[in-house]
């Protein structure tokens, strides 16, 4: 009995280290996030309990919150659609001209391992308007209408309440897409490319056109791996902000993604409101991707695609 | 003739949207590697689309004195080799764990770990830098350390399903020649596993390597900040030189970029891995 429990305990130490850092670093600050979020102050040397005061706050009174989860969700809406499309068709084209294959996936996938810090900053020097490179090189390549000021967040595009659409929220749109579209390509590429060639083949032989074989078999096959995409591509996205800082700083609250305002928050030591802000994002977050999968599930069902 | 025809119009525009796409990606680099090789008064004439002919090192030189890029390129080494190193022993002993071993809770815990994948932790990094604060661990330990926790998941992951695929003859074998489960699993399953340790040390390397938030939060002080601190520190404190800036952007995205192109099989590797978790 007593080599038996020394046994268990031999084995159980194998895992001791890694529980104990995960019991240290995401356990306790899980559960210490909702303790936080019912309090007032920093955190470290005062805190008070205000009850609900900061999710009442977050949610009814901060006029900016709402904003900012609208500006994170537009980059996801544009992440969603612009890059994860262009990813699709880049996916398609490489999976058909697979002898060059792997030297595009090297280029594409290249702004992905780069830091959010070096993108950021390399595009805001290249994108500002003060001295304006990218908008000179467009006029010496002629395409001068396209000048303008990329970063601007003075001048409003359109404005519903307290939601200010400016170029520097599309220009922030547009480099996140460009930094993420490889991540989405190489999943997408991986997921075209399990599907089995027999399939095409037999297709084929039945007489299926390549748009046929392209509507059933590959769509159809590939939608558990498109939801995935798009499932990470808004958890990401929601979260993204090192790039967004280093592009924009913010611009002024006009681009300024839920995140950021956490981050600012704890540097501001509202602790409390920068954690009930987190929770609410976490449900929405958890809610829609959760969402996404009970709908995949049932157009999957409803297509008679097995699943996979 | 009409489909050989209409095959090669169809490749040639692919390969055309193909090629556009990636020099939109590999331009922007070009540049700004292009351009670290300039005086300022050079790159002010042609903005750096022409060649450096004469290329220059100076700003290389200010960016690692003046521009402290060298002491933080020192830090982001040492916390990646630390962070990794510790991911590596840590998740490697836990995968063999829950891999071969039995104890209770096992698959409990495991599946803690599992969720900790998936659930979004949006304000995750408040809680734990609160915490540090509060254990007086604001400093190289305690980022060390929190910088583990958040690759463990991950790692442990991708290893045991790896260990899971082994076969467990050679363990056996050992075992009856009379090693105990440590060196087992030091001699024998650490170098089975070695395809899938590739994978984890270039994930989290590059982890490391690039995180921001939580290193911003933690070091105010220039002698211990990792370069995606440093750099966004010397953005706000120069008065912008396109060249001096381009030098230290360089710097920092090289190594990271040498790394990429020799290990891109496994970067590639564990990128599909860890989405297909979720």
């Amino acid at each position: 009995m007593n080599s038996y429990l020394k046994d268990k305990a031999v084995n159980f130490s194998f895992i001791f280290p890694a529980l104990l850092l995960f019991s240290i670093f995401y356990i306790y600050p899980f559960i210490y996030t909702f303790i936080l979020s019912f309090q007032r102050g920093d955190g470290i040397y005062t805190s008070q309990f205000v009850g609900l005061a900061n999710f009442k706050e977050v949610l009814l009174y901060d006029k900016d919150w709402w904003p900012s989860m609208f500006y994170g969700g537009f980059i996801t809406l544009f992440a969603l659609t612009f890059q994860n499309v262009i990813a699709l068709f880049l996916a398609l084209a490489v999976d058909k001209a697979i002898k060059t294959g792997k030297f595009y996936r090297v280029i594409f996938f290249v702004l992905c391992v780069l830091s959010e810090i070096i993108v950021g900053l390399l595009t805001r020097q290249i994108l500002i308007s003060n001295p304006g490179i990218f908008n000179q090189w467009l006029s010496k390549f002629g395409l001068g209408f396209f000048i303008h000021n990329w970063l601007d967040a003075k001048q409003i595009l359109f404005q519903i309440g307290n939601v200010k659409i400016t170029h520097a929220l599309i220009t922030t749109a547009l480099v996140h897409s460009w930094k993420g579209f490889g991540w989405a390509f190489v999943i997408l590429l991986a997921g075209l490319q399990a599907i089995p060639e027999q399939l095409y083949e037999s297709a084929r032989i039945d007489g299926a056109r390549s748009h046929q074989s392209f509507l059933r078999i590959t769509l159809p096959l590939l939608t558990p791996v498109i939801v995935l995409v798009c499932i990470l591509t808004i958890l990401g996205t929601m979260q993204a902000f090192a790039m967004i800082l280093a592009l924009t700083r913010g611009a002024g609250g006009l681009t300024e993604v839920p995140v950021m305002r956490i981050y600012n928050h704890l540097r501001g030591s509202q602790i409390g409101l920068a954690c009930a802000e987190g929770i609410v994002l976490g449900v929405v977050l958890i809610t829609l991707s959760f969402t996404m999968l009970r709908i995949s599930k049932w157009v999957r069902s409803r297509w008679g695609v097995l699943p996979s | 003739m009409y489909y050989q025809v209409k095959k090669i119009v169809v490749l040639i525009l692919l390969h055309t949207f193909l090629l556009s796409v990636a020099l939109s990606c590999i331009t922007p680099l070009f540049w700004m590697l292009n351009a670290s090789f300039k005086t300022d008064t050079e790159f002010r004439n042609d903005l750096g689309l022409k060649l450096a002919t004469n290329p220059t090192l100076e700003n290389y030189k200010t960016a690692l004195t003046e521009g402290k890029l060298g002491f933080y390129f020192i830090n982001s080494v040492f916390y990646t080799f630390i962070t990794v190193l510790l991911i590596v022993v840590i998740s490697s002993l836990a995968a063999y764990g829950f891999s071969r071993l039995q104890f209770p809770g096992k698959n409990i815990i495991f599946f803690m770990f599992l969720a900790a994948m998936m659930i979004p932790l949006p304000a995750g990094f408040v809680p734990v830098y609160i915490l540090l604060n509060k254990l007086h661990l604001v400093n190289k330990t305690g980022y060390v350390l929190a910088m583990t926790n958040i690759g463990l998941s991950f790692s442990i992951y991708l290893l045991k399903t790896f260990f899971d695929q082994l076969p467990r003859d050679l363990e056996d074998a050992a075992r009856i020649d009379g090693c105990n489960k440590l060196r087992i699993w030091w001699s024998v399953g650490l170098p089975l596993v070695s395809p899938a340790l590739a994978v984890v040390i270039i994930f989290n390397s590059l982890n490391v390597w690039n995180e921001f938030v939580l290193a911003s939060l933690m070091f105010t002080e220039d002698s211990l900040m990792p370069l995606q601190v440093g750099l966004m520190e010397f953005y706000n404190r120069n008065i912008i030189q396109h060249t001096l800036l381009m030098a230290s952007l360089t710097i920092a995205a090289v190594p990271i970029i040498l790394l990429y192109l020799v290990m891109q099989r496994q970067i590639i590797k564990g990128i599909t891995a860890g989405a297909m978790v979720g």
